[in-house]
């Protein structure tokens, strides 16, 4: 083993891990503040009014945002989750189960933002689009996760058992895009495009995007935040732990 | 190859001596099928319509209802462990227990389709992509059936738990093989949708088995 | 300033029980999720407390 994988391994220890979250997360959180504080007030004071879509459009800055880091989100969780099982640590288990409930969260968040963002543009509350049902979906296998690390006790073997749901999860996730695509251009005649539209001021754009940096920080501070949780419960019976909270 | 042969030969046998469970899922298709015309109204138009979809939903559902005890029965034994432990690699095992499931639960519901097609009123050119693209999905649902079998043995309200991880899995193949179906009786090509089946099937019947044993290895740990 | 009026910026030209539908939802999320973190942070902590309480008995 080289000097650059026992340090590597030296900090997926969670003993070592876990005061070093302490110290990130806050900064990831600030960031998020800020992020998301200019992102607001360009997406409401300085990006125009759209052409087509009126006032109504600027729902976008949340919902493309929160759409991009739900799949973000699980594509990271399938990346530790891979981690995982080639280096057999337990702190990657430990970072997928950190990252999915804000995953889950930003899925919702996605599915309701962009059901308000169809009401007055389409008419109805859901539409069988492409993304949306994606989406949707997606949310399914959020929630499987979800369930199945709840439902197993053993940590390791919840981790172990997430970790493979996730990848396998990961890999179903460009096939289940690419069939409900197809199933959406068959039927065309009851779908409508919730991300057809006009093309998109610069302003509009980068207020999007400062959005998503910002939901990308603060999934960062707070996964980093729930790992320390993660960690205290799992290591509650060892000497370390016990120093470190009182 | 003789530990597969001999693996298939085994579960059948086994199934076969208790036909109830092979014969439930087969009559909870039947009874699903006709569950959709008594809520829908018996319009011919409109039941020939839905026929593609409702069919191959009860064809999911139905297959689900025997995943659970893919392996339980071996995991309480012993017999798991078993395996896990022999020369034979996991993989191959549980390719020979996932292609048992398939010819007691799938090939049965492929069979068995044309039957409840009639009920619908789909022509014979229709009844038999019907059959086709559920010959072609049913042993998909198995591959990746198995692979939730794997990952909820032995927990808590596993079988549940399993048809929330398994049905989103499940929805490509359910679009394709009821898409197929559809496109023949809008006079469309259907090969483009047995094909993408088939290919799903192929990386299926690879990766599946494979990611199987895996989940298998973290249960029996 | 594109708004003429605050009332303007709330109205958000019609929609605004929907945008603000929206952003409420959002912000209602996030902090829900902060909060449960935190609570959770803390009951790991006082799980460890009662555990050294029990053996320091």
């Amino acid at each position: 083993m080289s000097f650059k994988n026992f340090r590597w391994f030296h900090w997926a220890a969670p003993q070592t891990f876990y005061p070093v979250a302490g110290r990130l997360w806050r900064p990831f959180a600030v960031l998020a503040v800020v992020l998301a504080a200019v992102a607001l007030y360009m997406g409401f004071f300085v990006a125009p009014t759209d052409f087509q879509q009126g006032e109504g459009y600027r729902i976008i800055f949340v919902h493309v945002p929160a759409s991009w880091m739900s799949m973000v989100i699980y594509l990271a969780m399938a990346f530790w989750a891979f981690l995982g099982f080639t280096f057999n640590t337990r702190l990657s288990g430990m970072m997928t189960q950190a990252l999915a409930p804000t995953g889950a969260l930003f899925t919702f968040l996605s599915l309701w933002t962009g059901a308000l963002w169809g009401k007055p543009m389409w008419g109805a509350w859901w539409v069988w689009d492409a993304r949306l049902t994606s989406e949707l979906i997606l949310f399914f296998l959020y929630m499987g996760y979800i369930a199945l690390t709840s439902a197993i006790e053993d940590p390791r073997r919840a981790d172990k058992a997430g970790g493979l749901l996730a990848l396998v999860g990961a890999v179903n996730v460009p096939i289940i895009y690419f069939s409900v695509k197809w199933w959406n251009t068959l039927h065309q005649g009851a779908s409508v495009s919730v991300t057809k539209g006009s093309s998109m001021a610069q302003t509009m754009l980068w207020a999007m995007l400062l959005m998503a940096l910002a939901f990308w920080a603060y999934t960062i501070a707070i996964a980093l935040y729930r790992v320390r949780s993660i960690i205290l419960e799992r290591e509650r019976h060892t000497g370390w732990a016990q120093e470190v909270t009182t | 190859m003789n530990a597969f042969v001999a693996l298939v030969q085994r579960d059948v046998r086994l199934a076969l001596r208790r036909k109830s469970e092979v014969l439930t899922a087969l009559f909870f298709f039947v009874v699903v099928a006709t569950l959709f015309p008594l809520g829908i109204g018996p319009e011919p138009a409109v039941l020939r319509k839905i026929a593609p979809g409702i069919l191959w939903v009860g064809a999911l559902l139905a297959s689900l209802l025997s995943l659970g005890r893919l392996f339980s029965a071996d995991f309480q034994d012993g017999s798991l462990e078993q395996m896990a432990l022999s020369t034979t690699p996991l993989p191959v095992l549980v390719a020979a227990k996932v292609l048992a499931h398939w010819l007691l639960s799938g090939l049965p519901l492929a069979l068995l389709a044309p039957v409840l097609a009639l009920q619908f009123g789909l022509e014979p050119g229709a009844m038999a992509v019907l059959v086709l693209s559920l010959l072609v999905g049913t042993p998909l649902l198995s591959l990746i059936g198995a692979v939730g079998a794997a990952l909820t043995l032995g927990v808590r309200g596993g079988e549940v738990l399993l048809s929330l991880l398994v049905l989103p899995l499940y929805i490509p193949t359910l679009i394709f093989g009821s898409g197929a179906v559809e496109a023949q009786m809008s006079g469309v090509a259907y090969a483009a949708h047995v094909s993408l089946l088939g290919a799903m099937l192929v990386l299926a019947a690879f990766f599946g088995p494979w990611m199987c044993s895996a989940a298998l290895r973290v249960a029996l740990e | 300033m594109i708004w003429a009026s605050w009332s303007d910026f709330w109205a958000m030209g019609g929609y605004g029980q929907y945008v603000w539908g929206s952003y409420a939802v959002v912000a209602l999320g996030l902090m829900l999720e902060v909060r449960s973190a935190v609570q959770r942070q803390r009951r790991a902590i006082a799980l460890i407390h009662d555990q050294q309480e029990d053996s320091d008995l």
